[in-house]
């Protein structure tokens, strides 16, 4: 039975213990919310000014890690859209988006969810019916991804 | 010791970012598209990042924060109209190119020229949406 099993699971899994073990510690670590958006919307918009330096040093963190797995780790591709418009217009509503909804994945998704926050749970039904929806009609009706 | 906090979380979560292939696109809208060849994986890594966050939540319970202060309160349990309308525009843009704001940091040095359109755009989404969401107050004032 296990032979049917992609390791992409196995992947998955243990890349998400990775993810919320990276949220625990900077929540029993600093006292805050490991939310991608907020930490880079805050330094964008000027709302998080005061944390600026704790933020940047999250996301080099963020950045760095990969660079320093990549090398050891299989090759794949990310089989990103190339697709300008695609690109430009996802990449403006996932800011707008993530900055009305006051978060992202990791903020709703993650960090909200793990601790039963309403909040958390009705943004994530619905930023995820919004993107089947998306992919559906872009992909299967549209064929433009 | 704060920033040395915030560079392992921020380590772990790129790390997990990537060895979970949540940056590859094709597996996040692999698991959007319920009428495609389904993909399953974001379900697992979902699940696995829920756990240890679940367990840092009880932890907060009688404590604080390591470098001192407070844990965040949680907020007012109101369902605004701005969560949902915020939502759907996100939801719609994380289909369509298959990444959200933590992927899109995390593939910055590998995923190529695509990955920083999305990225910058992004980054100009986020510091409109202040004017935005005034904007929207405005028009239709929330309940």
């Amino acid at each position: 039975m296990f032979d049917t099993i992609p390791t992409d699971w196995i992947w998955g899994l243990i890349g998400g213990l990775l993810i919320g073990t990276g949220g625990a510690v900077y929540l029993l670590g600093n006292g805050r919310i490991m939310g991608a958006s907020g930490i880079i919307g805050g330094l964008v918009d000027g709302s998080g000014r005061a944390s600026a330096l704790e933020r940047l040093t999250f996301l080099a963190g963020v950045i760095l890690l990969p660079i320093l797995i990549n090398p050891i780790y299989r090759p794949f591709s990310t089989h990103a859209s190339q697709n300008l418009a695609v690109l430009i217009t996802a990449g403006l509503l996932v800011g707008v988006g993530t900055r009305i909804a006051n978060g992202c994945t990791s903020g709703h998704g993650v960090c909200g969810i793990s601790r039963l926050s309403l909040r958390g749970m009705v943004a994530t039904v619905f930023y995820i019916l919004a993107g089947g929806v998306t992919v559906v009609l872009f992909r299967h009706i549209l064929g433009v991804i | 010791m704060r920033f040395l906090y915030a560079f392992i979380a921020g380590g772990l979560f790129g790390a997990g970012l990537f060895v979970s292939g949540m940056t590859d696109t094709s597996k996040v809208q692999g698991w959007l598209d319920v009428f495609g060849d389904w993909d399953p994986t974001l379900a697992f890594v979902m699940g696995g990042a829920i756990l240890p966050m679940a367990i840092a939540w009880l932890l907060t319970k009688g404590r604080q924060p390591l470098v001192g202060g407070s844990f965040p309160t949680p907020p007012e349990p109101k369902i605004g109209r701005n969560l949902v309308v915020g939502s759907v525009l996100f939801g719609a843009g994380w289909g369509l190119a298959g990444l959200c704001p933590g992927p899109a940091i995390a593939s910055l040095s590998y995923g190529g020229w695509p990955h920083w359109v999305f990225f910058v755009a992004m980054l100009v989404g986020m510091a409109a949406a202040p004017k935005l969401r005034q904007q929207l107050d405005k028009a239709v004032p929330a309940a």
